[in-house]
């Protein structure tokens, strides 16, 4: 990847401990702005400790997380935060919950709910803007979370495995909803995911982490034209590429 | 259909309890009426108290009622105003738990009825000592329950919020209150469940009237008729209260309590 001007995002020596237990070990990279990018690493290597310590939900031990170029400051900047969990306010309505971030924000009342129609027609949920999260099956219920971490129009946006708990057909569907909306917003993505098809198939550029504690092994350009196709050769090597480093233990 | 059948099994019980003690009493003379009266003569004493009649205790019914909701309602209230946001207070930040809990956790295991003689030494005899132990009785749940709702509060949700860049207070209006409002509003019943059951012993202070009163001196003059017409109402009016609990609990929380 070509240098940019100044990257979107800066981590430096980024170290996190509980107690005695180094789990991040000293992880540096950048992210240009307008990039997607996929971490991949093996289960319980520390990915979500990562990303909240990325976002200062857990305080690292030592290093810091700059977004362009100041340290992050969740009241300040504009970070949205898809969650591994159902993360979808049980006690709010479908559009509710997509207005939640806006609210938080102050966004002033009109443009919240453009942003709130504009969001909700994306994702397909116009019909079902007055239901419950209960009312809702598991897909529907991302695409909600989906469309209130886009409404806010984040300069960041991170996700945890957000597809992990769906079956193999929703998810292709979403990934390709997620990468046009990328494509149509220019946010920038950090996604995290231990399937190694899904980080080939979306990412730009793919970080692979090592065990526990966690470190950059490598990481990897992926240039491969979109819409990209699962069973190209292309992708089939670069899978396998991937999968080699991970499996290397 | 089904539903209607269902209600008939449920009157059927309360029929049979009826007519056989209807059997034991008047019937057969089974029992003397100075130990159970008969189901017809309460229900005669029943309606000639609430048309008015003031013998033996020396208010009509409806004032009776009136005096304990008095008592009743405006511990309550004192306890609720206290209780809610001293648990909401205590779940959500950790100093103040830390100061506030250990003296809580102290008082909470003491029924309402211990503090009676307390209650009579610093406040008298009157209506504030009574409002005074009825307190305590509606305080702890509306405590303990609003603790427990706040406690409930998902960590991704809070997260959500914090990504967003919320401030403690929006975390705490947005996010734990909606949480808890379930659970807070569980204890407002349990609460009045607490109040309308303390009633009777605080009405044995030195009423003059009152539902637990009329039940007092009843006894001692030997109307067992009035003593279960006391009983009864107090079950009917304890449920009513609990019926307009739940209907705001209806328009005020909204579905989807289910977490995942």
């Amino acid at each position: 990847m070509v240098e940019k001007k100044q990257p979107k995002v800066q981590v430096r020596n980024l170290t996190k401990k509980f107690g005695d237990l180094l789990v991040l070990n000293d992880i540096s990279f950048d992210v240009q702005a307008g990039e997607f990018l996929c971490i991949v690493g093996p289960t319980g290597c520390g990915k979500t400790t990562f990303l909240n310590s990325l976002t200062k939900l857990y305080e690292p031990t030592a290093g810091e997380i700059l977004l362009d170029g100041e340290p992050v400051d969740l009241k300040k900047h504009n970070i949205a935060y898809i969650f591994q969990e159902y993360s979808t306010m049980p006690w709010l309505t479908v559009e509710e919950n997509v207005r939640f971030g806006l609210d938080i924000k102050g966004v002033e009342k009109q443009k919240a709910n453009k942003l709130v129609d504009e969001y909700l027609d994306i994702v397909g949920l116009t019909k079902y803007r007055k239901y419950y999260p209960d009312q809702l099956s598991a897909s529907m219920l991302q695409r909600v979370v989906i469309a209130r971490a886009f409404a806010t129009q984040p300069e960041l946006l991170l996700m945890d495995e957000p597809y992990g708990q769906l079956d193999i057909q929703l998810r292709y569907h979403l990934e390709d909803e997620l990468i046009s909306l990328w494509q149509r917003t220019g946010t920038t993505v950090i996604f995290i995911t231990h399937n190694i098809e899904e980080a080939v198939y979306l990412g730009q550029r793919i970080l692979v982490l090592t065990n526990k504690p966690t470190s950059i092994k490598q990481a990897i350009d992926n240039d491969l034209p979109r819409p990209r196709k699962i069973a190209s050769p292309d992708f089939v090597k670069l899978r396998n590429e991937v999968t080699d480093l991970i499996k290397w233990w | 259909m089904k539903k209607h059948k269902y209600t008939v099994i449920s009157v059927c019980s309360f029929l049979i309890v009826l007519i056989i003690w209807q059997l034991v009493t008047d019937v057969f003379h089974l029992v003397s009426p100075i130990m159970l009266p008969s189901p017809t003569t309460i229900l005669k004493t029943f309606w000639y108290k609430l048309t008015g009649g003031t013998v033996p205790d020396g208010s009509s019914l409806i004032q009776n009622i009136l005096s304990s909701l008095k008592i009743a309602l405006g511990g309550y209230v004192v306890g609720v105003v206290i209780g809610v946001p001293l648990g909401i207070g205590m779940a959500w930040s950790r100093r103040f738990e830390l100061f506030a809990k250990p003296l809580f956790d102290i008082i909470r295991p003491v029924p309402a009825l211990a503090w009676i003689p307390l209650m009579i030494l610093w406040l008298g005899i009157g209506y504030a000592s009574k409002v005074g132990i009825i307190f305590f009785a509606a305080f702890i749940s509306a405590t303990v329950n609003s603790y427990t709702g706040i406690r409930q509060t998902s960590q991704v949700h809070l997260w959500v919020g914090k990504t967003f860049g919320a401030t403690n207070r929006q975390l705490l209006f947005k996010v734990a209150l909606p949480t808890a409002l379930p659970m807070i509003f569980t204890g407002l019943r349990l609460a009045l469940g607490s109040a309308w059951v303390a009633l009777v012993a605080a009405e044995m202070l030195a009423a003059t009237s009152g539902l637990g009163y009329m039940i007092q001196i009843s006894r001692l003059l030997g109307r067992p008729d009035v003593i279960i017409v006391g009983m009864i109402t107090i079950g009917f009016v304890g449920l009513l209260l609990n019926t307009v609990l739940e209907q705001l609990q209806k328009r005020f929380v909204r579905r989807g309590k289910k977490h995942d």
